[in-house]
């Protein structure tokens, strides 16, 4: 953490900026605030978690780069300079990786070239892509909080999904596109919701923890599907663990030439965050759910079955999540390989919250972590910083998320009035 | 001490309890019968099981048995243990757990003997590796039990060794010092440690989430660090050397159990240290009794005067401290070298063997050893060409752990106020 402290040194420039800009939002009288004020006053808090996330990530990005060092040996302003130079060109780098570079799609639009366009514009597209696993595993864990369980095992479940769908996926042959793909989409689905079903059913029965079960059913289906990848699932005449490519009627629509792999998961995705959105909001069902998330002993009294609640809680996290593995092999990979998921379940924790457990928010969040991550990977290529970083700025955001205590100090914001913040989890051992 | 230790004794004695472990013993009695006994054939087969591990004198011969009529003997009298605690009133009452303990260790036996028929397998050699793979999970095991003991959950544990474990051999490597080392790793562990207490004691956020923060944080540095400074210059950054084993004399001279429990080195003796320290800290001192109160009921302990925060504070501290030495253990104690995401969710079976201990320093060694040979006998199926895949024994540990924790078999019970924020009242 020492290597977070020049930082306070930077910091009242960039402060007195956010602080006006705050105080412009939140400003006025605490009580009867418009629509429109209250979901400013509840984006400041997201938005300044990011913000500072960035900020710290580039003032880690700084420190752990040796030409800084040997900057500062010359002199503190050329040190500065050099800082400021790393900060634009890992930046840079990361936001041309994740929506193109504006110069090359204006030359191709003005050139009319389309393979050129199309080449412009995939980094758009793939960030797009990137966050499409984003928003169904958001999804999933923001289902779970809203019924006050904690999915932590989305990962799980993406395996599962995954799995399910490859099998599906290869295995049966010379059906009609309409009818193998959504066929194969279910069962990655309900591979993910049988993962999902079973730590829900346990807490339900025997009050087991579902934090606890949900990761030990994470590293058994990582376990099982290695075991599958080794050997049933193996692709024939293959010596790494890799299934079979699944058949073309089973593949997600592509709606661009190559390179773009922009697919139909993306709109399944949307289209996933209204039903959540619906059945959450705009159904006896839903509210019941949210009823037994809020207040399980009010949810009892109120004749709601809590058990019932908890067990379709996660059964419906987990097919979400399963989706989102889904999504992975019928949309970009078409086969499944050992490990292929990049700690998406972790992630979808982080989206989740940054979206404050809300479809809407989930989609934006999941749209920002997927522009990140695959800026990222430009990052990593143009200007060498290790695409992990993503992972360190996550986990800020996170921190900051969780915590917004920490944000309210730094920035000077105003404390929210008592139950204006609602509680997203019951704790570990109370009911 | 005297509410929770009443509690989980009579639930050790209850009759449900009773009934349900005498079947499974006789369930795995048949077990070793219908599966390993039933499949040898041949008469005269025979099972030879070497006892020295490798690198040391011989002390005593290798053994062999009889494959048939050991895996009846085993399956005999794990089924008569069974009739014994359904018949007999009250079973084996209090002492259930160590039967429960006698019968898991002969089915072990017997699916050695089973699948070593025909062939040999180093006894010593595994019990050997078993060890040294349940050295890292008690130590994180450990450092859950310091952490929930006090009221504080610790899904960390994977985030703490991951950065110890790195910072080990970083530090270790630029410095040619292992102690500063693993001096480094513990601080570095720490400091998550006060993250970890910060946000979940002071600002009283989910401490599911500050965990999977720090996970996520650390699995980031980490991976960061070493693909930035470690990978490009492996010789002087990432090159810290193990820790060199000390023979202790006479005790190492005992036979078979000598040369595997003490010829070892320091991180392994610092985890038997450790051991008897917070098993005597948490049951027979002022502190523990404090500590374990405040885990139980705050409310209670901040009325009799005890500091709720600091108390928690401490324990959270320590029990990160525990999980940085589990994690230069890794590097430090073993391979000599920081790898990528190299705890490979360590720190998540840890989690598992503390609960399957029951928040016990010595169950949850007990839970490691366990969780040990099964990952290290995993690797030896296929040498020894038995038809189960290896995939399945490595899910063991989380599948005994799920078990546990609904209650099948005698139920663990995680301390009252464990993962609740305190609060002072009107403050």
């Amino acid at each position: 953490m020492s290597d977070e402290k020049p930082q306070s040194e930077e910091k009242p420039q960039e402060k007195d900026a956010a602080q006006i800009f705050i105080e412009e939002v939140i400003a006025g009288p605490a009580g009867g605030q418009s629509r429109g004020r209250r979901i400013l006053s509840s984006l400041a808090v997201p938005v300044l978690a990011i913000f500072t996330g960035l900020l710290l990530g580039g003032v880690f990005i700084i420190l752990t780069s040796p030409q800084f060092y040997e900057a500062l040996q010359v002199s503190v302003v050329q040190g500065i300079k050099t800082a400021w130079e790393i900060l634009v060109v890992s930046y840079g780098a990361l936001f041309i990786g994740a929506f193109g570079s504006p110069s090359e799609i204006l030359a191709a639009l003005t050139s009319g070239d389309t393979a050129a366009l199309r080449e412009a514009l995939y980094p758009f597209f793939e960030s797009l892509v990137a966050a499409t696993p984003y928003i169904f595993g958001g999804l999933s864990v923001a289902l779970g909080f809203r019924v006050g369980l904690f999915n932590i095992g989305a990962e799980g479940q993406l395996f599962m999904g995954a799995i399910f769908a490859t099998y599906v996926g290869y295995s049966i042959t010379g059906l009609p596109m309409f009818i193998h793909m959504p066929l194969a989409f279910l069962a990655g689905a309900l591979g993910g919701a049988l993962w999902g079903f079973i730590p829900g059913f346990l807490k339900a029965r025997t009050g087991a923890h579902e934090v606890i079960n949900t990761i030990m059913m994470n590293y058994i289906a990582f376990r099982l599907s290695d075991w599958l990848l080794n050997g049933p699932m193996q692709r024939p005449e293959s010596f790494n663990p890799v299934s079979p490519n699944i058949m073309d009627s089973a593949k997600l629509y592509r709606f661009f030439q190559d390179p773009i792999r922009f697919h139909l998961g993306f709109f399944i995705a949307l289209l996933m965050a209204w039903l959540v959105y619906w059945l959450l909001w705009k159904t006896k069902w839903g509210f019941s759910l949210r009823m037994v998330g809020l207040n399980p002993r009010a949810a009892r009294y109120a004749g709601v079955s809590v058990a019932m609640g908890i067990i379709l809680g996660m059964t419906l996290a987990g097919g979400l999540a399963g989706m989102a593995g889904t999504n992975e092999v019928l949309g970009v990979n078409y086969y499944m390989a050992q490990a292929f998921s990049s700690g998406y379940g972790f992630d979808s924790i982080a989206i989740a919250l940054l979206g404050n457990s809300h479809p809407a928010g989930v989609i934006l969040s999941a749209l920002l972590f997927g522009a990140l991550r695959n800026g990222a990977t430009n990052m990593q290529l143009a200007a060498g910083i290790p695409i992990d970083i993503i992972n360190i700025l996550q986990a800020m955001i996170l921190v900051f998320i969780a915590a917004p205590a920490i944000i309210r100090t730094i920035y000077r914001l105003r404390e929210p009035a008592e139950g204006e913040e609602e509680g997203l989890v019951t704790s570990w051992g109370g009911d | 001490m005297a509410a929770t230790t009443m509690r989980r004794e009579i639930e050790l004695v209850s009759p449900t309890r009773q009934w349900v472990m005498g079947i499974l013993f006789v369930i795995l009695g048949a077990a070793i019968w219908f599966f390993f006994s039933r499949s040898i054939i041949e008469p005269g087969t025979l099972t030879k099981f070497g006892m020295t591990i490798g690198g040391a004198t011989a002390t005593i011969p290798d053994i062999t048995v009889p494959s048939l009529l050991t895996l009846n003997i085993l399956a005999a009298l794990c089924i008569g243990l069974g009739i014994i605690q359904i018949v007999k009133p009250r079973g084996f009452g209090r002492y259930t757990n160590w039967v429960l303990g006698a019968v898991a260790a002969m089915f072990v036996l017997a699916f050695l003997t089973w699948a070593a028929a025909g062939k040999s397998i180093n006894l010593a050699g595994l019990a050997n590796t078993t060890l040294l793979k349940a050295v890292p999970l008690t130590l994180g095991a450990l450092s859950g039990i310091l952490c929930e003991r006090s009221g504080v959950v610790n899904i960390a544990i994977e985030g703490m060794m991951l950065m110890g474990a790195m910072v080990a051999s970083l530090v270790a490597s630029v410095t040619d010092s292992l102690w500063l080392g693993l001096l480094a790793a513990v601080m570095a562990s720490a400091m998550l440690g006060v993250v970890h207490g910060v946000l979940s004691i002071k600002y009283k956020t989910n401490q599911i989430i500050s965990g999977t923060a720090i996970n996520i944080f650390s699995i980031g540095l980490t991976s960061y660090i070493s693909a930035r400074f470690l990978q490009v210059n492996q010789q002087e950054l990432n090159t810290p050397g193990v820790f060199p084993p000390i023979e202790i004399p006479l005790l190492s001279s005992i036979p078979f159990i000598g040369p595997i429990l003490f010829n070892k080195n320091v991180l392994v003796y610092a985890l038997f240290a450790l051991l008897v320290l917070i098993h005597v800290g948490l049951y027979y001192t002022r502190w523990g009794l404090r500590m374990r109160s405040v885990g139980e009921h705050p409310r209670a302990a901040d009325t009799l005067g005890i500091n709720v925060f600091r108390t928690r504070y401490i324990s959270v501290l320590l029990g990160s401290m525990v999980a940085g030495i589990g994690g230069a253990y890794f590097t430090i104690g073993s391979v000599s070298g920081f790898d990528e995401v190299m705890t490979a969710g360590r720190g998540f079976i840890s989690l598992a063997a503390m609960i399957f201990g029951n928040w016990n320093p010595f169950g949850s060694f007990g839970a490691g050893l366990l969780f040990g040979f099964s990952d290290s006998i995993a690797s030896r199926l296929a040498i020894l060409g038995v038809k189960i895949p290896s995939e399945f024994l490595l899910m063991t540990p989380y599948i005994v752990t799920m078990i546990v924790l609904a209650g099948v078999v005698g139920r663990s019970k995680m301390p009252a106020a464990d993962g609740v924020p305190y609060e002072k009242e009107g403050g």
